[in-house]
C-alpha cells in the first residue's frame, strides 16, 4: 500500500469535503485563467483590429468614439463630414486608399453601414480580403442591394434573395421603419472581425434613405484611410488635429484603442483582485477542511504510526492529500475555464464582433494551476504539522 | 501462491535460548494531578526468547498498555533499557524505532484498531506497508489462514467482532514480525470467539516463528498459556491484586 493509495483512501473517506473544496478551487482556477486570458486577448485583439486601415477621419470629437464607430461599429458617430472633405483627403498623395462610411440605420439591431465597393477589395487584416459566399456577390453602387456579414446573417436568418426594410437609428425601433426595400445579394464569409456584425449597403443608399435629412445627403460619417507610409500619419495628425478644428484624425488606430484599455485598467485590477481573493478563499478552504477533519483522523494516524509509519510519512500524506485536492480542483478548473471563457467569448463576439480564442495557449494556464497546486500543498502543511505531532499512545484508545 | 507464502512463515525456527526481548531497569512515570510524578512502569528485569509465548496477567491499572507501548517503541522510557532482536531501543532515534516496529513487531489491540475506511485486505496490506512492503499474496494468505478468504474486500463495519479480531491478528503478522504484542486481544469477544481467536493467534505466531507476549486479565485466556506471569510480579509499580478495587 503506497502513500498514494493511503491518500486516495482518505480522499474517498472525506468525499463530500473533498468535492466541495475541489470545486471551490476549480472556480478560483477557472476565474484566474479567464480574467487573464480575457484581459490579454481582448487587449491584443482590440488594439489589432484596424480593418486593414491606418487611420480614421471624422467629425471633430473623440478619437476613441470615432474608432469605435468606424472600425468596431459600436457607439454613435460623433457627427458627419462633408463629401468634399472625403474627396480632399482621398486626393492627398500620402493616402493610398480612402473609403467613406455612412451610418445611421439598422435592421433589427444590426447596423447598416453605407460604403463603396472598393472596401471589399482591401485586405482587412493585411492579407485577406472580404469574400462573398458562393451564390452571392458584392452590391452594385446605386442599387438597393445589401451584403450581410456572416454573424448578422446567421442571427437575422438572412440569405441571398431576402428583402428587408431598414429601420432608422442605430437602436432597433419597430416604429422607425424606412420605406426603402433592400435585397440581399451576398453574405460574407466569416472574418472574425466587427465587420461580421454589419449589413453593408451602397453609401448613396444610406445617404438618401427615405426620411433622412436631404441637406446631409452627401455627408459621410467617417473615412477609413490607408496611408502609403505610416510616417504620413503624423503629418496628417498635425494638419487635422493641431492646426485644424473641424475634423479629427484618429491615428494610429491601435494606439487609440490602447488608450481605452489604459482608461479601464483599474477595472482589470479589480477583476484581478477578485480572482486572487477567490483563490485565497479556496486555498483557505483546503486548510480548513483538512484541519477540521484532523480530530477524527488522529486515531487513524495513531494506528498507522503504531504500525510503523514515521512522523514524516503521515506529514507527507496530509500534504500530498492537500496537493491532490488542489490538483483535482485544477483539473475541474480547466473545465470551468472552458465554460466561463466560452461564454465570455460568445458575449464579446455578440457585442463587438471581436473573436477571442478560449483554447489558445496562454502562460496563465501554466502558472495559475501550478501556483494553486503549490499553495494547496502549502495549505496542507498546517494540518500536516498537527498530524506530525499526533501522540500515538493517547489516540490508541482504550488504555488498560 | 498463498500456500507458498504461508509455508515460508512456518520455516522460521526459533531457539528458546536466544533472547529476543531483554528489559532492564525500565521506568516510565507520568506527571500526577497532585503534582510530582506517578510511576506506571518499573520493571527491573524481563526477557522473552525467540518464538516463546508468554501470558501476562494484568489487572486494570497495572500499566500493561504502557508496558507494551514501551516495548513497541511507541513510548519512550524515562530510564532503563529495552533490547529487541539485538537492537537497544535507547540507542535509536524515533525514525529508527518506527522502522524497528514496522519490521520486527506486530501489535494486536483490544479494540482491534482497524482502519474503517480500508477493506480487510487493505488493513493487512497496511500492516506491511511501512516495513517489508506490500505483498498482496502474503496478505491474502494471512486472511485465508484466519478463515476470512471470503471477506477480503469487506470493510470492518461489515464484519462481526470476532472477524474483526482475526483481521487484526492477520495484520499483526503481516510484516513477518519476530515479536507479537497483544493487549487484551480477546477483551471484546464472547468466550467461544475468545478461545477461537486466541487459538488462531497462537497458531499463527507459532507457524510464523514469532514470539508472543500477551497481556490479559482474563484467567480462561491465560490458562491456555504454559508460561504465565503476573504483571505485578514483573512491574513493581503495578497495583497489587485487590488494590484497584480498594
Amino acid at each position: 500500500m503506497t502513500l498514494f493509495r493511503i491518500v486516495l483512501k482518505s480522499l474517498r473517506q472525506h468525499l463530500l469535503s473533498t468535492a466541495v473544496t475541489a470545486l471551490s478551487l476549480a472556480l478560483a482556477v477557472g476565474l484566474l485563467m479567464t480574467v487573464w486570458v480575457v484581459k490579454e486577448q481582448s487587449h491584443a485583439t482590440f488594439t489589432n483590429v484596424t480593418a486593414g486601415f491606418d487611420a480614421v477621419l471624422g467629425a471633430r470629437g473623440s478619437k476613441l468614439q470615432l474608432v469605435l464607430n468606424a472600425i468596431f461599429h459600436l457607439e454613435a458617430s460623433p457627427g458627419n463630414i462633408r463629401w468634399s472633405d472625403y474627396q480632399f483627403i482621398k486626393k492627398n498623395r500620402a493616402v493610398q486608399l480612402a473609403v467613406p462610411l455612412a451610418v445611421g440605420d439598422n435592421y433589427r439591431g444590426y447596423r447598416l453601414v453605407g460604403t463603396e465597393t472598393n472596401l471589399f477589395n482591401h485586405a482587412y487584416d493585411g492579407a485577406r480580403t472580404y469574400q462573398v459566399r458562393p451564390g452571392g456577390r458584392i452590391f452594385e453602387d446605386g442599387y438597393k442591394e445589401a451584403v450581410v456579414g456572416s454573424f448578422a446573417a446567421r442571427r437575422l436568418g438572412l440569405k441571398v434573395g431576402d428583402k428587408f426594410n431598414p429601420y432608422h437609428g442605430l437602436i432597433f425601433d419597430e416604429e422607425a421603419r424606412h420605406a426603402d426595400v433592400y435585397v440581399v445579394v451576398g453574405v460574407l464569409e466569416p472574418t472574425n472581425t466587427p465587420a461580421d456584425r454589419v449589413i453593408w449597403i451602397p453609401i448613396q443608399g444610406l445617404q438618401t434613405m427615405a426620411g433622412h435629412d436631404p441637406k446631409a445627403a452627401t455627408d459621410v460619417s467617417a473615412v477609413l484611410i490607408k496611408l502609403r507610409a505610416p510616417t504620413a500619419g503624423f503629418m496628417l495628425d498635425q494638419m487635422y488635429n493641431k492646426q485644424g478644428d473641424k475634423m479629427t484624425f484618429a491615428f494610429p488606430i491601435g494606439a487609440v484603442m490602447s488608450q481605452l484599455f489604459d482608461k479601464i485598467g483599474w477595472f482589470d485590477k479589480v477583476l484581478e483582485a477578485v480572482a486572487y481573493l477567490v483563490a485565497l478563499v479556496a486555498i483557505g478552504s483546503i486548510l480548513a477542511s483538512i484541519y477540521n477533519s484532523m480530530n477524527e483522523r488522529r486515531r487513524d494516524i495513531a494506528i498507522m504510526r503504531a504500525l510503523g509509519a514515521r512522523r514524516a510519512t503521515v506529514f507527507s500524506a496530509v500534504v500530498l492529500e492537500a496537493g491532490a485536492i488542489a490538483s483535482l480542483g485544477v483539473l475541474i478548473g480547466f473545465a470551468f475555464y472552458a465554460a466561463i471563457m466560452s461564454t465570455a467569448a460568445s458575449v464579446i463576439r455578440q457585442q463587438t464582433g471581436v473573436v477571442l480564442e478560449p483554447f489558445v495557449w496562454h502562460r496563465v494556464m501554466l502558472w495559475a494551476p501550478l501556483g494553486m497546486i503549490a499553495l494547496g500543498a502549502l495549505a496542507g502543511v498546517v494540518p500536516a504539522f498537527k498530524a506530525y505531532r499526533t501522540h500515538v499512545a493517547e489516540h490508541l484508545a482504550p488504555v488498560s | 501462491m498463498e500456500n507458498r507464502h504461508w509455508r515460508g512463515l512456518g520455516k522460521r525456527v526459533s531457539s528458546p535460548a536466544v533472547p529476543l526481548l531483554e528489559i532492564a531497569n525500565l521506568i516510565k512515570a507520568y506527571p500526577s494531578p497532585e503534582g510530582g510524578t506517578h510511576t506506571v512502569v518499573d520493571v527491573p528485569s524481563f526477557s522473552l526468547a525467540e518464538a516463546q509465548q508468554v501470558g501476562l496477567r494484568g489487572e486494570s491499572g497495572s500499566g500493561k498498555t504502557t508496558f507494551l507501548n514501551l516495548i513497541a517503541g511507541i513510548l519512550k522510557p524515562d530510564s532503563g533499557h529495552i533490547v529487541i532482536d539485538g537492537k537497544a531501543m535507547s540507542d535509536l532515534g524515533e525514525p529508527a524505532r518506527d522502522r524497528l516496529r514496522a519490521t520486527t513487531i506486530g501489535y494486536i489491540f483490544q479494540t482491534f484498531n482497524l482502519l474503517q475506511g480500508f477493506t480487510c485486505l487493505e488493513n493487512v496490506l497496511l500492516g506491511m506497508s511501512f516495513g517489508p512492503g506490500a505483498d498482496r499474496g502474503f496478505a491474502t494468505a494471512l486472511l485465508k489462514r484466519v478463515g476470512l478468504e471470503s471477506r477480503l474486500n469487506h470493510y470492518p463495519r461489515q464484519l462481526s467482532t470476532g472477524q474483526q479480531q482475526r483481521v487484526a491478528a492477520a495484520r499483526a503478522l503481516a510484516n513477518r514480525p519476530k515479536l507479537v504484542l497483544a493487549d487484551e486481544p480477546t477483551g471484546n469477544l464472547d468466550p467461544r470467539n475468545s478461545r477461537e481467536s486466541l487459538r488462531l493467534i497462537r497458531e499463527a505466531c507459532r507457524e510464523n516463528g514469532a514470539a508472543l507476549l500477551l497481556v490479559s486479565h482474563d484467567q480462561p485466556v491465560l490458562d491456555q498459556f504454559e508460561d504465565v506471569h503476573a504483571l505485578h510480579d514483573i512491574n513493581r509499580a503495578a497495583l497489587q491484586p485487590g488494590e484497584a478495587e480498594a
